[in-house]
């Protein structure tokens, strides 16, 4: 008794023969310690374990796809050909391309923080199917390997986009490898789409009802439904390109009687749609983000909630907008330009909803309030340059320039990676039990903010002035804004270092985190962190709705749970006065 | 940066037009987004937690604010895009006087045709003030006519005409770049876009070395070629008459009618089996792989200039 009593204490930090071995009672009986050997992991289907491999992989491919990246970026210093050769140069940013979209961004925060987050949220022991959860991991794992065997063979030069009769026909790399990677690692998508879904429906605690689902779940439903409708048209389109190249089918290329324009159609109404696979979760990472920073119920709940299923329905009606100056005709653009209007409506909603959530709150300047604040104003920026491509005569200009390049890097890294590590600093107390250093935290949120915007601020103009996107070579007039670019780079690769630090740092002299050390509403927090293996001693029962912090009302003073909302409360009262 | 002028001035008045366009759609979205950032601040600056501040009666919904967000930004972008898509369309009407210079793009280089017969290679000559029209076909993958002075690129499709008009105003040279990813070599295909004012043109047409104007190239490999067999004024196939037919309805068998245009002069050469004129034997047998995209546009000039009333056609 007095042993466990002792374990109980904060391990000290400053006693460096404390290995980290000390653990706290709740420790003991978490899934981290449920088995320690590697089978115990390898062959998992506890929901948290296989969210950690994903978090281990998915970091992993980050780091594959950010080498790429720096590669790219080193080589643009110069507008000569010297530190690649154009064939070279063309192969790093496809792997880049290629890694970053389907190995890191696609199963980044879903298959990671959903896969954590989902059962804990809604009252449920686990998904509703864990053995296909693990073998949707094994299935990414396959797909990366062949990814990583593409890379070590010499690599793919087609753009992730492998443009039909480019990939079909004309590319000498391993097209065909890297399709079947693709092909295969879009099946690790459909079963944890698949399986989030179904959860929802069916593993909700009681009184969960659809109302007090957290925002966090809706943005992955929405985002569950894009998954499993619209993988499987890129894998038919990856398919049927490995047919042609293999075997000659005429499909797209005009030689053989097919249809260069058609792969664009198929390709896109999948990429579009995947682009919300991206982003969605990211958006459901910060409405909880916003919410818990300002201790306050989100405003307009449903308003968010539906913006999400909006954004995943109109999503699928936009992805002509990739082909304004491909040949569609010029009723076709007009429309797609429309509509891709359209589908900025739920993003407004969500940025102003946000604004407004902060609004009388008790905002607490925390790493995870960093990290949502950065991912507006990224967000903002990186939707309304989206706009400007939408506009039919703007995009004749801009399209495959460095404009596009920096708006989609806007949404996608400014976006879901600022998301990802937000999500990360947010729930890692959470996930490994331990607190790491908030000041560390503000601080990598800061250089990342600084970092992107040094890195990707100067393609707008690089675009605007005509700078068109995968040159290798490119006029000297361009050097300057090139090089502020890379430089930037190198402050967000260090920047993205930093967390590793300070997180692998918190595993052993952290502090215990106690199940919420936040303060903050949610069922994840009630329970004790890292969770125990089955989530909940008793499944729980769900009374009210989500975000429930207590609100001031006039002639309140100061009922609010902690010393600090007393403060606020009464200096409420004393204002009135 | 004065090298910069090559790719960011204005070369014609499009150009200028779309530059307003973007100047007061920034200040729009400026307008839109920097609320946000302020108010983000003031908030977590006003509200910090443990901060004094009046947090009575915080509202957590409100359908009328809510809808008016959404709406009043929704109808603003919508007069943006009536302008963008009404700037666009012009895009699509060329005027029927326009100077018609063909482009053929291939791994990695521009090939272009002007009427006379004159041909350059990743450099075009135009007069500055009179409307020209692109006809552009690609013998490889698909590449994209990039002029960033004229804010106008035009993907070029293999198996297909894509076109693009322009009235470059502005005398200079300006650059001129392939913007679809195309291969290895994809960021040197590139050049030159030359303005010239029209007596300079028209002396630079003159030194160029010319055989023949592109319809009478087209001519020569119509008797060459054997298309004149069937199709010429002597022939005892029935196959259908060319002369006066650019611009034609031609009635399909199987129902349907289609106008005879570029691309529909192409496929018959090309395809002949996709679209068969209505009532006759289907014997038209297929050029791919035996004429080269360039003499493709060749005969499609020819077949243009077989005007009604002149029926040998352009004999020069």
């Amino acid at each position: 008794m007095t042993m466990d009593n002792a374990l109980e204490r904060r391990p000290n930090p400053d006693d460096l023969n404390d290995r980290g071995l000390s653990e706290t009672q709740d420790e003991r009986v978490s899934y981290l310690r449920a088995g320690h050997t590697l089978r115990s992991w390898l062959l998992t289907t506890d929901h948290k374990r296989i969210a950690i491999l994903y978090l281990i992989s998915v970091t992993l491919f980050f780091f594959i796809g950010g080498a790429a990246a720096a590669l790219v970026r080193a080589d643009l210093l110069t507008p000569q050909a010297d530190l690649l050769t154009n064939e070279g140069y063309n192969r790093a940013f496809t792997l880049h391309g290629v890694i970053m979209v389907w190995f890191f961004l696609i199963p980044s925060i879903p298959n990671t923080f959903g896969n954590f987050l989902i059962p804990l949220m809604i009252g449920a022991r686990d998904l509703a199917f864990p053995r296909l959860n693990l073998l949707s991991w094994y299935i990414y794992m396959l797909g990366g390997l062949f990814t990583v065997f593409v890379l070590i063979a010499g690599g793919v030069d087609t753009g992730w986009t492998f443009y039909t009769p480019l990939s079909s026909m004309f590319s000498n790399g391993h097209v065909v490898m890297v399709a079947v990677a693709v092909f295969v690692v879009g099946f690790s998508s459909i079963l944890t789409g698949l399986n989030f879904i179904v959860t929802v429906h069916k593993l909700r605690a009681p009184g969960m009802s659809w109302g007090r689902l957290r925002l966090f779940v809706w943005a992955h439903y929405a985002t569950s439904l894009i998954l499993v409708l619209a993988t499987p048209v890129l894998s038919v389109t990856l398919a049927l390109v490995a047919a042609e190249r293999l075997f000659g089918l005429g499909i797209f290329d005009p030689k053989l009687g097919g249809d260069p324009l058609l792969f664009q159609h198929l390709f896109w109404f999948y990429s579009h749609p995947a682009v919300y696979i991206m982003v969605l979760p990211a958006l459901g990472v910060v409405s909880e983000l916003v919410a818990a920073s300002a201790r306050k119920p989100v405003f307009g709940y449903r308003f968010i909630a539906g913006s999400s299923i909006a954004i995943a329905i109109i999503g699928f009606l936009v992805w002509g907008h990739h082909m304004f100056v491909a040949g569609q005709s010029m009723y076709a653009s007009a429309v797609f330009s429309f509509l891709s209007l359209a589908v900025a409506v739920p993003s407004g909603i969500k940025v102003y909803n946000w604004t407004a959530t902060l609004y009388k709150g008790h905002i607490e300047l925390d790493p995870p309030f960093f990290f949502a604040a950065s991912f507006i104003g990224l967000f903002v920026v990186g939707g309304l340059t989206g706009l400007v491509l939408a506009m039919l005569a703007v995009d004749v200009h801009l399209h495959d320039t460095y404009f596009v390049v920096a708006h989609f890097h806007y949404i996608m890294v400014g976006g879901t990676v600022s998301a990802y590590f937000g999500a990360l600093h947010f729930w890692w107390p959470k996930m490994s039990g331990r607190i790491y250093p908030r000041i560390w935290g503000r601080l990598a949120a800061i250089f990342i903010f600084l970092g992107f915007n040094l890195t990707f601020f100067p393609q707008f103009i690089l675009g605007y002035l005509g700078m068109p996107r995968r040159y290798h070579v490119y006029d000297p007039s361009f050097q300057v804004l090139h090089v502020l670019s890379s430089a930037g780079a190198s402050i967000l690769g260090v920047a993205y270092l930093m967390p590793f630090t300070y997180l692998f740092w918190s595993m052993r002299y952290g502090a215990p985190a106690g199940p919420n050390p936040w303060d903050v509403r949610g069922l994840e927090w009630t329970v004790p962190s890292p969770p125990p293996k089955h989530n909940f001693e008793e499944i729980p029962v769900v009374t009210g709705p989500p975000y429930d912090y207590p609100l001031e009302r006039e002639g309140d003073q100061g009922e609010a749970g902690d010393a600090a909302e007393g403060n606020a409360a009464e200096g409420n009262a004393g204002s009135r006065a | 940066m004065e090298n910069l002028a090559g790719w960011a001035s204005e070369a014609s008045a499009h150009a200028a037009s779309v530059d307003r366009l973007m100047l007061a759609f920034t200040l729009m979205m400026v307008a839109l987004s920097v609320p946000v950032f302020v108010l983000m601040a003031v908030f977590a600056v006003k509200y910090r937690r443990g901060r004094t501040a009046n947090r009575a009666h915080p509202v957590n919904r409100n359908v009328w604010l809510e809808v008016s967000w959404a709406i009043v930004p929704f109808l603003l972008t919508v007069v943006f895009f009536v302008w963008a898509t009404k700037l666009f369309a012009d895009l699509y009407d060329p005027p029927a006087d326009a100077i018609a210079i063909d482009v053929v793009a291939k791994q990695w280089m521009w090939k272009f045709q002007h009427p006379g017969g004159q041909r350059e290679i990743n450099e075009l000559h135009v007069p500055a003030g009179e409307p020209v029209k692109l006809t552009m076909a690609s013998e490889d993958v698909i590449h994209s006519l990039y002029i960033p002075a004229l804010r106008l690129k035009q993907d070029v499709v293999p198996g297909r005409y894509t076109s693009m008009w322009f009235t470059a105003d502005r005398p200079g040279t300006y650059k001129l770049t392939c913007a679809e990813f195309c291969g290895v070599d994809h960021s040197v295909m590139g050049g030159s876009f030359i303005v010239m004012t029209p007596a300079a043109y028209e002396r630079w047409l003159g030194q160029s070395q010319v055989d023949d104007t592109l319809a009478a190239a087209g001519a020569v490999l119509f008797r060459e070629r054997g298309c004149s067999g069937c199709h010429g004024p002597g022939a005892t196939v029935h196959a259908p008459p060319l002369t006066g037919l650019y611009g034609r309805p031609v009635p399909l068998e199987g129902g349907g009618v289609v106008t005879a245009d570029d691309q529909y002069i192409r496929d018959s050469i090309l395809l002949p089996q996709s679209q068969i004129a209505a009532g006759y034997p289907h014997i038209m047998p297929t050029f791919q792989n035996v004429l080269s995209e360039e003499e493709v546009l060749q005969l499609v000039a020819y077949i243009k200039s077989l005007r009604s009333g002149s029926p040998e056609g352009m004999r020069q």
